[in-house]
């Protein structure tokens, strides 16, 4: 006890030694945290305040003062009745738009990303390792470079300017990354796991849907967060594939904000602009260590 | 004797064959064969519509006269530049101090990967409200008392490329600090050890020790980066438009103007096929080095 008692005497006094020695330097850290933090949350703070303002308020104080009186209306106006040239049904039809885009998209890509990774890493396939090389390359190059030829290729097939049409080019472009995951992944599992499946004479698929993808959930979730977060942020496939129709909620908001005629309505923008980041927020902000697991096991951004 | 044994192969795993078929579509058809079809088109004197006719490097030669071109091209060399330098040691110091075992850590790592997750066009617009002279900093100092203050940098042609740098920064600097803190925390607690014993400065520790151990690390972050700025597009569209005049236009904008508003095929892929050959470069060697020769 006592030999104990000293010992944390000693290292209380080394640790008293040290910290006078380091307590600027911890005053640094913490001085050089909090005032980067501020600039990180400064745009986040300016939308939240702004768009509970009125207009007067707005016109008569700054962005960075607190709402004289709050008020939902420029939320309500952002999402139902905010106009994009003529039409003035709100936010919501991107919405639903970008919703509609989204859930076959992450579907059909992280199925194929599944299957891809699972083909490149268990099977034998001749020049496997060239195509996967190829299909990174294109997680790299500018989406100007495909966008002119896609289009003519679309219009050919008759899905320019549809739902199926950026649907598939999410599902393109999407490609490279989600399969890099599953493979890496998939390198991970024991070899020999596939091998006494394969002894007991199951096949490509039965494999796969019994004994990989039941083990592949915590990757799963990874590629579901990174393309959801993706696909929802996406403004230049949803401009250029999905037609006047299906326009997805990043190509309304820019509509809404930067084709207003007349005086600007800031805290509707603002509203606006916070509805369209909400479903990345919520899902960053609830997946956690997920979201940043996603972001070192791919590293690439498509 | 050999066919009979690649037929055996093919067979055995015909099934896997077939499921590669939409990711082989997908590298044949919508990557190389688009690409090949967008550099064919460059060497055509096509406007409006396609033509397949031959008129060499002549729609090089008319991009590299176009001034709108040439100015995209060294607002993206400026913007990449200072954009990589201050991520990068933003990302740096942020991860290191995150590391100092330091109290809220979960906090502070959320608040600066938070960005990350907005999309460009969000970002673009937000900080666009924060610069508007109107609106943001400088309408505040002014109601302030200060009635000269001065801070229009995003309708001054001379220095609005650095509000671009400055959204940009915001929302990629998270990203350098989650990479290299994820590096931090794979190093052995021996080396603190045995250079504490050696008595070496932290700082110091850091910069000589630390840093080039990161190496993968720092590569791979560096190459993200610098794509990610090759394709910016959203952000500025979103901030700026390209303007004042055309002060803050970039590559990717200019092929998108020339393909939809200007009708100019010829010059848009020719652009193209600039940015496509700049990324080639810049990512072959990486891809090979990174996930190929990793390969089991």
């Amino acid at each position: 006890m006592t030999t104990l008692t000293s010992t944390l005497n000693a290292k209380t006094r080394i640790n008293q030694h040290r910290s006078v020695k380091t307590r600027w330097g911890r005053v640094g850290i913490y001085g050089f945290l909090i005032i980067t933090a501020l600039f990180f949350l400064l745009p986040l703070y300016v939308m939240l305040t702004t768009s509970f303002k009125e207009l007067d308020d707005i016109r008569s104080s700054s962005i960075f003062s607190l709402p004289q009186s709050f008020s939902f209306d420029a939320w309500s106006i952002a999402w139902s009745s905010a106009c994009t040239g003529l039409e003035c049904n709100g936010l919501q039809v991107g919405f639903w738009n970008s919703v509609k885009i989204l859930i076959p998209s992450v579907f059909i890509s992280v199925m194929l990303g599944a299957i891809n990774g699972y083909a490149l890493s268990f099977w034998k396939i001749k020049g496997a390792n060239i195509l996967f090389a190829c299909l990174l390359l294109g997680a790299f190059i500018p989406y100007q470079v495909f966008i002119y030829p896609l289009i003519r290729v679309y219009a050919d097939i008759g899905i320019y300017g549809t739902l199926s049409g950026v649907v598939l080019s999410h599902v393109i472009f999407g490609m490279p990354i989600m399969t890099l995951l599953f493979r890496n992944y998939y390198s991970g599992l024991p070899q020999e796991l596939f091998n006494a499946a394969r002894i007991d004479g199951a096949g490509f698929f039965k494999v796969f849907f019994f004994i990989i993808f039941p083990m592949s959930v915590p990757i799963v979730i990874v590629a579901v967060i990174m393309q959801v977060t993706n696909i929802w942020n996406d403004f230049l496939i949803g401009l250029v594939f999905a037609g006047n129709d299906n326009l997805p909620m990043t190509v309304q908001l820019n509509n809404i904000v930067n084709t207003t005629t007349g005086e600007r309505a800031y805290n509707v923008n603002m509203a606006a602009t916070i509805l369209t980041s909400l479903v990345p927020l919520v899902i960053y902000v609830a997946s956690g260590r997920w979201f940043v697991r996603g972001i070192a096991s791919g590293a690439v951004k498509g | 004797m050999e066919w009979l044994r690649v037929r055996r192969h093919i067979q055995r795993n015909m099934l896997a064959y077939i499921a590669v078929i939409p990711m082989a579509l997908t590298v044949f058809i919508a990557y190389m064969g688009t690409m090949f079809w967008s550099v064919r088109l460059s060497l055509t004197s096509s406007r409006i519509l396609p033509k397949y006719d031959f008129v060499g490097f002549a729609q090089y030669e008319r991009l590299f006269e176009t001034s709108r071109w040439v100015t995209s091209l060294e607002n993206l060399v400026i913007i990449a530049f200072l954009f990589l330098i201050i991520c990068f040691v933003l990302g740096f110091l942020l991860s290191v101090f995150i590391d100092q075992k330091i109290k809220a850590e979960s906090f502070f790592r959320t608040v600066f990967l938070f960005p990350y997750a907005m999309s460009f066009i969000v970002t673009g617009l937000v900080w666009q409200w924060i610069f508007n002279p109107q609106l943001g900093i400088q309408s505040t100092m002014r109601n302030l008392g200060w009635e000269t203050f001065t801070f229009d940098w995003i309708v001054n042609p001379n220095m609005v490329l650095y509000t671009v740098v400055i959204a940009a920064v915001w929302q990629g600097s998270g990203l350098v600090m989650a990479l290299l803190l994820a590096g931090l925390r794979g190093i052995d607690e021996d080396l603190w050890k045995a250079t504490k014993i050696d008595g070496i400065p932290t700082w110091r520790v850091y910069l000589s020790i630390i840093l080039p151990m990161l190496r993968p690390m720092i590569i791979t972050t560096v190459v993200l980066l610098s794509i990610s700025i090759i394709k910016m597009y959203d952000v500025v569209v979103a901030m700026t438009m390209g303007g004042p005049g055309i002060a803050s236009e970039v590559p990717a904008k200019f092929i998108m103007d020339n393909l939809f508003e200007r009708g100019n095929i010829g010059i848009a892929t020719a652009a193209s096929t600039v940015l496509l050959t700049t990324v080639l470069c810049l990512i072959a060697p990486f891809i090979y080095s990174n996930y190929i020769k990793k390969s089991r």
